[in-house]
């Protein structure tokens, strides 16, 4: 069974110096502060214990008030998962650091993140849209987007 | 006097019979040699995380059949995980053997389409191609005795299976599973000493362990580079644990380990439905649920499963309302799209269209 470390485990390690990126600490997930997003998935990454070595998936979440972005991460020499949020509260211009340079696989589902729920990433080395073509207004998978086409 | 070249950008697709799907390469050429590649994608997006926003939990089952119209039976069971995770949902055992002889089924058809197409890429028209559809019908005839549909099966829901099999599936299912295992060594006798595939895939379009572990890759694509990782034995859900499989996993991480690992996959899961025919209890095959579920407001939860092309998840997160808050869909496909500068740039044209044919990705779930 993967196990899904608990937030006050990976607060345990984070504290080690990394304390300032902290923000909040849930059961089975933590919160951390946007900007240090890349220096907590490179010591996740790179943690003798942890060995967080593969990204799942990134995605967001409109809260109206926030976003909320969403990292799955899984070691494979532990066979333990860890999941790590951040808390956007801008709604004209959400900006996180990518972590492109962490994990190249990433690239796609920014991009993705970008083009549907309008999270800009800072530092992404092809910041475009995805599924839906240059020029398109608005981002559909917010909550309050609406459909200029009615049917 | 040496002659001068300068690099041209020649678009693959969307309407390209290699491309599986609607699907756009923009690759620049030098020559023959292939430069750098750009996927370019969207074409059939349909919008099936924001669709899904807009209906109930059941009715969201139907939108998963249309993601990887191949394989949509483990699509099916993925989601079903997710909102019984979400809700603290016990399925019934019976339902959980079906869930497993049903999905394990698909893959040996997903897998099989997957073979027919990459020998079809390989200019071996036709005829392997048939062979392999051949096979996939008897797959498809099953499942339509289970629920009518072929494809889009909509078979599974939250809480278990929709229908129990009929009387006459169980002998239907025991003869396939004798036929089909020496089927699949006749086809692997043909092509595994076949000079021409050896020659065109060894040692072509190699992605590194390193690599694919990085770029977030799964699946066969994952495993053929020689990562042993396979979310049924890594995790087991529904009846993985009882049954037994072994996980093939390449050694090179070129086109015929990808391809070969397929071959090996199909083998597994024909042993998987083997010892679920034996272990299947009698029983309910579906929990009784309310017609509309309502997860507790703030729930979230994350659940997988192996699919056939790899490591397929759904998000989900509640508030409390008849239909998901979100619903990510973690797809594979579009992942392992993202090893294909690794596997193309430096190879020349011909090889392109052999190794996108071995990474196997399917438009429905890249675009979603």
């Amino acid at each position: 069974m993967t196990r899904v470390l608990g937030g006050d485990e990976l607060v345990q390690r984070l504290r080690q110096g990394h304390a300032d990126a902290i923000d909040e600490e849930g059961d089975s997930v933590i919160w951390v502060k946007p900007e240090s997003i890349v220096e907590v998935m490179t010591f996740l990454k790179g943690d003798a214990e942890l060995q967080l070595g593969y990204l799942n998936a990134v995605t967001a979440v409109d809260f109206i008030d926030h976003f909320e972005m969403i990292y799955h991460l899984t070691s494979f020499e532990k066979n333990h998962g860890a999941v790590v949020k951040a808390r956007l509260y801008s709604r004209d211009e959400p900006t996180i650091p990518s972590v492109v340079g962490v994990w190249p696989g990433a690239e796609l589902q920014e991009r993705e993140v970008w083009d549907l729920m309008g999270v800009r990433f800072s530092g992404h080395p092809n910041h475009k849209r995805i599924m839906l073509w240059e020029g398109f207004e608005g981002h559909p998978l917010r909550r309050d987007f609406e459909d200029v086409v009615q049917y | 006097m040496p002659f001068k070249t300068e690099p041209v950008t020649v678009n693959i697709g969307p309407q390209h019979p290699s491309t599986h799907g609607v699907f756009r390469l923009r690759v620049t050429f030098d020559g023959e040699l292939i430069m750098d590649v750009e996927p370019v994608f969207g074409y059939l997006h349909r919008g099936t995380e924001k669709l899904a926003e807009e209906r109930n939990y059941v009715q969201v089952v139907t939108l998963t059949d249309r993601l990887d119209y191949v394989a949509s039976m483990t699509n099916n069971q993925a989601y079903c995980l997710a909102v019984e995770k979400l809700m603290g949902i016990e399925v019934p055992e019976r339902a959980k053997y079906l869930r497993v002889i049903t999905a394990e089924l698909q893959r040996v058809a997903s897998h099989l389409v997957a073979t027919g197409f990459f020998l079809q890429d390989l200019g071996a028209l036709g005829t392997p191609l048939m062979y392999c559809f051949r096979e996939r019908e008897r797959i498809l005839d099953l499942f339509e005795m289970l629920c009518g549909a072929r494809i889009t099966v909509s078979y599974m829901r939250p809480g278990g299976v929709f229908f129990d099999a009929p009387e006459d599936f169980w002998p239907r299912l025991r003869q396939l599973l004798r036929e089909l295992p020496s089927y699949i060594g006749e086809l692997e006798q043909l092509l595994m000493e076949n000079e021409i595939l050896l020659i065109r895939t060894r040692n072509v379009a190699v992605l590194s362990m390193e690599r694919a572990i990085e770029c977030s890759t799964s699946g066969p694509v994952l495993r053929a580079s020689g990562m042993r990782w396979d979310w049924r034995k890594a995790d087991p859900y529904d009846v993985y644990d009882k049954v037994e499989f072994d996980v093939p996993v390449g050694s090179n991480g070129d086109n015929l380990d990808r391809f070969w690992i397929r071959m090996q996959e199909m083998r597994q899961s024909l042993r998987i439905v083997d010892q679920c025919l034996d272990q299947i209890p009698v029983g309910p095959v579906r929990t009784e649920l309310p017609l509309v579920l309502r997860p507790p407001a703030g729930a979230e939860a994350y659940a997988r499963v192996e699919s056939p092309k790899g490591e397929l998840g759904f998000y989900l997160v509640s508030d409390g309302g008849i239909s998901p808050y979100r619903c990510k869909i973690r797809s594979p496909s579009l992942l392992n799209l993202h090893v294909t500068k690794d596997l193309l740039v430096g190879w020349k044209l011909a090889d392109m269209i052999v190794s996108l044919g071995s990474v196997d990705i399917n438009m429905g779930e890249v675009d979603r």
